[in-house]
């Protein structure tokens, strides 16, 4: 299951964000610290995974205290998921 | 003349009870503070400021985020007849030591007496100082503070101080923005808020509604100084709970039937984008008379994608309106769509280009779309001057010049950078611009500046990061700012000279690239660019000459098919 959510959550970031279609993402690579996401684009990321996944989130719950890589967000994901 | 003192104290005499500031905490209840609760509030300070050796005309630094600390640290500065500056707080993504080396250089340069922060924040604080060396004799602690107590007003020194004296400093941030405390005194502050008042038609029942930062004079003075000055409602929430629930800015104008904000263009794509209609429900905007776009080019596109979203929620379109300012003026320069429609035309951009003269597009032709920044507000004047400093006619593009009676006094001592922005009397803005029928329009930048959000970035800061990485090489990289239609403001460029082949290494230093820039100045880089060398334009010292490398990264760009 956490697989297909870190695909399909490399794919949005590294088309969408990061503007780099070709690029890998390593599911423990830091993405807020490192900045290749900034604050601007945790709302978009918010919408996204909200509308991809059915799952609801708050808007002071994305941040870089509850995620810095894909497995911590899959993670997340996967909590919030219903059944 | 009066002081900022004299003019708070009638406040507090005349309408004690008056909520001067609404912060908005969310998951907490707002927090209402009246003129009588922010005089209180701020005589703790000035004890505990007095106690720590802070004498009238000494500055003092905060480090605050927007809360009820900021507001009485501030105008307890302010009464107490010293200087307050307001420095950014450190966010997650910048290194501390890059953080402790600004905040280092910001004492340098206008050697505050005190530091005032939060208790978790205090070593780092700590660690950026020199005890002993440098000016600062004390770090003041938030939970130290005195608490609110009845003001004792024979004894503020803020009574004192005379109009032409400094009142505040305002910086940008970053290595080279540090260095440049734009110096104000009381005089210009209140001669700008006596003028922009009459521009924007400013009556006791307008409410501001605010998330910008302090350290801006966007924030710092309208969103700010002015409601609390002037006796109007202002309600505040932090830029870090706006950027990740924007919808809060329309609760908060709906409940608190707010009248008035400013923001800058980017916001408005942001809104417009990213506010869900389950966060809208019940949200009316029919309150809201004028929210000001300024301190980033203003995008016709973005108040049209503004309007669309929020038309159903009674917002009003005449209430998008323009305005151009900087620091160096207090705030605005002039102000469009209060007295008359925000006017906007289509411009040939061959005409523009290469001639500088904005000529009306013919139809077929291919042309860009001009948002009036409106008319200089009064006692505020421009001209539009060539390279020699000539007047040039209406529609010929120059660069703009200021003249009023709310400049600067100088940036803090640094008479040096001061006596290089003017010509005699003249301000030279570094911005060019044309005007029509007095409106003027603005088109671009002499200076090397990038704008992301509202927020000034010398890209010289960002190109000495990007040296730090191991393959990137001192002078060989080169830092611009392109528009991104969708965002509606700058995405940052960095373009760097490598000698490696290998496609993984390559990878490898535009990652380093990329996360030492952000871990160094909290900007994000949005395209990391290697390339071969010879490929930067250099100037004839030796310089990177950005403006021709983001034509020709733009060229580049063009011919592969990705057009930006």
């Amino acid at each position: 299951m956490n697989d297909d959510i870190l695909s399909v959550l490399t794919k949005y970031i590294t088309v969408e964000i990061m503007k780099q279609p070709n690029r890998t993402i390593d599911p423990a690579e830091a993405l807020l610290s490192s900045g290749l996401i900034d604050s601007f684009h945790l709302v978009d990321l918010g919408l996204f995974v909200e509308d991809q996944f059915g799952v609801r989130i708050d808007d002071s719950e994305l941040n870089a205290s509850t995620f810095d890589n894909l497995n911590q967000l899959a993670a997340f994901i996967q909590a919030r998921k219903p059944g | 003349m009066p002081t900022f003192s004299d003019i708070l104290k009638e406040h507090y005499e005349k309408t004690p009870e008056r909520t001067c500031v609404t912060i908005l905490q969310p998951g907490k209840p707002d927090l209402p503070i009246t003129y009588r609760e922010l005089f209180r509030g701020a005589a703790g300070y000035i004890k505990t400021y007095t106690e720590n050796g802070v004498v009238p005309g000494d500055v003092v630094t905060l480090i605050l985020q927007h809360g009820v600390d900021v507001l009485y640290a501030h105008f307890g500065a302010l009464l107490h007849g010293a200087i307050p500056s307001i420095m950014p707080f450190l966010t997650e993504k910048l290194l501390p030591e890059k953080y402790r080396a600004e905040l280092a250089a910001l004492v340098e340069v206008t050697t505050p007496t005190a530091i005032i922060t939060y208790p978790e924040f205090e070593a780092e604080v700590r660690a950026a100082l020199k005890p002993g060396e440098d000016s600062v004799k004390n770090v003041i602690v938030t939970d130290r503070v005195h608490g609110p107590m009845d003001p004792d007003m024979t004894s503020f020194g803020g009574f004192q101080r005379k109009p032409e004296d400094i009142a505040i400093l305002q910086h940008s941030s970053g290595t080279t923005g540090l260095q440049k405390g734009v110096a104000l005194s009381h005089q210009a502050i209140l001669n700008h808020l006596n003028n922009y008042a009459q521009a924007i038609h400013l009556t006791p029942e307008d409410v501001i509604v605010s998330w910008l930062p302090l350290y801006h004079d966007m924030g710092l003075i309208a969103c700010w100084l002015l409601p609390i000055l002037m006796g109007n409602h202002l309600v505040l929430m932090s830029p870090f709970d706006w950027v990740r629930a924007p919808y809060r800015l329309f609760q908060a104008v709906s409940k608190f039937r707010g009248t008035l904000s400013w923001l800058p263009n980017f916001a408005y794509n942001f809104c417009a984008q990213k506010v869900r209609d389950r966060d809208m429900e019940g949200v009316d905007l029919s309150s809201w008379r004028a929210i000001t776009n300024t301190a980033e080019p203003i995008k016709w596109e973005s108040h049209q994608a503004f309007y669309e979203r929020f038309k159903p929620y009674g917002f009003r379109y005449e209430a998008l309106v323009t305005s151009y300012g900087m620091a160096e003026n207090v705030f605005a320069i002039v102000q469009g769509g209060i007295d008359e429609p925000v006017i906007y035309e289509d411009i040939d951009r061959d005409s523009l280009q290469t001639r500088k003269i904005a000529r009306l597009a013919e139809p077929g032709q291919a042309s860009i779309r001009m948002v009036g920044t409106g008319k200089t507000i009064p006692n505020s004047h421009i001209r539009i001057v060539d390279s020699k400093g000539h007047d040039l006619p209406d529609r010929h593009v120059g660069e703009v010049a200021l003249k009023s009676d709310c400049m600067l006094t100088g940036y803090y001592h640094r008479p040096d950078l001061t006596a290089k922005v003017f010509i005699g009397d003249w301000y030279l803005t570094g911005d060019y611009g044309y005007t029509v029928d007095e409106v003027l329009y603005i088109t671009g930048r002499k200076k090397d500046l990038i704008i992301v959000g509202g927020k000034n970035i010398y890209p010289q800061d960002l190109e000495l990061l990007a040296y730090e990485v191991a393959g990137v090489h001192p002078g060989r990289a080169s830092a611009f700012g392109i528009y991104n239609e969708s965002t509606g403001t700058e995405d940052v460029v960095m373009v760097a000279e490598v000698d490696c082949d290998d496609a993984l290494e390559r990878q490898k230093i535009a990652d380093d690239i990329r996360a030492t820039v952000t871990r160094g100045s909290a900007v994000a880089l949005r395209y990391v660019h290697l390339v071969k060398a010879p490929w930067l334009v250099k100037t004839s010292s030796g310089k990177t000459a950005r403006s021709a490398n983001r034509e020709k990264f733009l060229k580049e760009m063009q011919d592969k098919g990705q057009v930006y």
